[in-house]
């Protein structure tokens, strides 16, 4: 990848993307919801248009020419995943539906065959809920602990409470976001995988919201296990991501049974395939995998150092720009944040903003983000929330506060 | 199309009329939205069917439960039960319904299917209620 910072052409990249050409009751689509789902590329797009129209089958099983060319084309896909985020192994690339199939993978596999009743997960507690109700349910199940690290008002985690959670030594796997859905905050991730390691637990990174704005090295991250979703990487939904450190994947059960994870099978027993395979039961979501390939590709082709550039522009833009209109109220103030902007007005609801900025075309998520507890720790009932892609132009975050605006008129 | 929060909406959810815990009432009953958080907590007094409500939410909900108070007020059960399904029909389908006078206002929900069950929450508040009466 290219170390000079190279300037993302905006108007370039919005070409690529074809539904930014729609309008919205009679406006202008002003697309700021990207956090929970990004736009499409017409790249991503045409794979898998192509795999249905010239190359499918399913993939493993065929002797046949169509089945032999999607299992490479899906394979690619592996090999893809495991280089983007510089793993060590393909092997250590499993797919799932999402990052939330990921980490229940993990909970009801590694939770139960590795984790000891007693043991404790951490978890912060600016989770989404994906990373906070797995591990209760295996605490239910399986008699974990689950502990909860407090984040400091800012928005960014609370080293002293770290401290604490880990004290008596019970705790055997953080797992934590490195980039929060609602407050746009990262995470120290490589500083939290060494405290983790060097007090003997495991750490499980969600990386959902990072992914789509840096450069993920997990190696150099020394993550045990990296989740992710194709969707909010411009990529299809229906395929997810789950790393895991070989080693780890090896001593794990299978989650679930069927086709394709197994090694041998008679009516009495069947034993099971190795990682990746093992953890892959059933055809898995092969259009979608060759569509995540293209949307890598895609992302690697304009990269990350303009990428992180271009969003970086335009937080600083929008935090500015927000801060302005009078009444707003901006949650979360990390030091190290990125385009993902919650905000609450005096006079408005999260959801009539949310209905009052769609009249004007403007797309924005409102609500608890899947973050219930997170609200009631920051003192709101839910939030408006701004999110941005590669895409999001000054010009739209410039819409959003005229938008702001008019509805602070209305409830004047 | 129907604009979904006209003045008569801002207004009520600016200046209720009807807003407020009573300081005797014969049953409560109570809404929550757990994907927005809203909450409206309604006091119905069985004479004359007196409505007043507390309530902590959107726009949207607040004036609901205000002209809802207004709308209900000096009515029977059953009269009351036929202008709840009224009312939800006004808000999924767009259709004025000149029995229900202001409620109209609501119609605009049609086109904001996320936004009608702001609309109906006091609604289902106050039906827990009657049923305590």
């Amino acid at each position: 990848m290219s170390t000079t910072l190279q300037k993302l052409d905006v108007a370039a990249i919005r070409e690529d993307f074809p539904i930014l050409k729609q309008q919205v009751h009679g406006k202008k689509l002003v697309f700021l919801d990207s956090a929970a789902s990004a736009q499409k590329p017409r790249a991503v797009i045409d794979a898998m248009t192509f795999v249905m129209e010239s190359q499918y089958a399913n993939v493993h099983r065929g002797l046949h020419y169509m089945s032999e060319k999607t299992s490479n084309a899906y394979e690619a896909a592996r090999d893809k995943v495991a280089d983007f985020i510089n793993a060590a192994s393909r092997d250590e690339i499993v797919f799932t539906r999402n990052a939330t199939e990921s980490i229940n993978l993990v909970a009801y596999t590694y939770g139960r065959a590795v984790l000891k009743p007693g043991d404790a997960v951490a978890v912060s507690q600016m989770e989404h809920h994906a990373n906070l109700v797995p591990w209760q349910m295996l605490r239910d199940a399986h008699g974990t602990e689950l502990r909860i690290i407090k984040i400091t008002d800012a928005g960014e985690i609370d080293f002293e409470s770290l401290e604490q959670v880990f004290a008596d030594g019970k705790v055997k796997l953080l797992a934590i976001t490195q980039m929060s859905n609602v407050l746009g905050s990262y995470t120290p991730v490589e500083r939290l995988a060494k405290f983790a390691h060097e007090r003997g637990a495991k750490i499980l990174i969600d990386g959902c919201q990072a992914i789509v704005h840096r450069q993920i090295d997990v190696q150099a991250i020394d993550a045990d296990f990296y989740v992710f979703s194709g969707h909010k990487l411009y990529g299809p939904t229906g395929i997810g991501v789950l790393y895991a450190k070989r080693e780890l994947l090896e001593a794990m059960p299978p989650f679930m049974g069927g086709g394709e994870m197994i090694a041998n099978v008679s009516y009495e027993k069947s034993s099971w395939a190795k990682p990746p395979y093992r953890f892959e039961a059933g055809t898995p979501a092969i259009i979608e995998t060759i569509g995540l390939g293209a949307a890598i590709d895609y992302v690697r082709s304009i990269g990350f150092d303009a990428i992180a550039a271009h969003e970086r522009g335009l937080t600083e833009h929008a935090l500015a720009t927000l801060s302005d209109v009078e009444g707003v109220n901006i949650i979360g103030q990390a030091q190290d944040r990125g385009g993902v902007i919650s905000f609450t007005m005096r006079a408005a609801h999260a959801h009539d903003i949310a209905t009052l900025l769609d009249r004007q075309g403007i797309a924005v998520r409102a609500g608890n983000h899947c973050a219930q507890p997170l609200m009631g720790r920051m003192g709101v009932t839910g939030t408006a929330r701004a999110s941005f892609g590669m895409y999001t132009t000054h010009e739209e975050i410039d819409a959003l506060a005229a938008g702001l605006n008019r509805i602070r008129q209305i409830f004047a | 199309m129907n604009h979904p929060y006209q003045e008569l909406i801002v207004e009520r959810h600016k200046h209720p009329l009807h807003a407020g815990k009573p300081a005797q009432f014969d049953a409560q009953g109570q809404g929550a939205n757990p994907i927005c958080g809203d909450k409206v907590r309604v006091y119905l007094t069985r004479a004359g069917m007196d409505v007043h409500y507390e309530a902590e939410g959107c726009a949207v909900m607040n004036a609901s439960a205000d002209l809802m108070a207004d709308a209900v007020a000096g009515k029977s059960l059953a009269q009351i039960e036929k202008m709840s399904r009224e009312f939800e029909t006004i808000i999924t389908t767009g259709q004025e319904n000149q029995a229900l006078g202001e409620l109209n206002a609501f119609a605009g929900l049609a086109e904001f299917s996320s936004r009608q069950r702001c609309a109906t929450l006091p609604w289902s508040a106050l039906a827990e209620a009657l049923h305590h009466v």
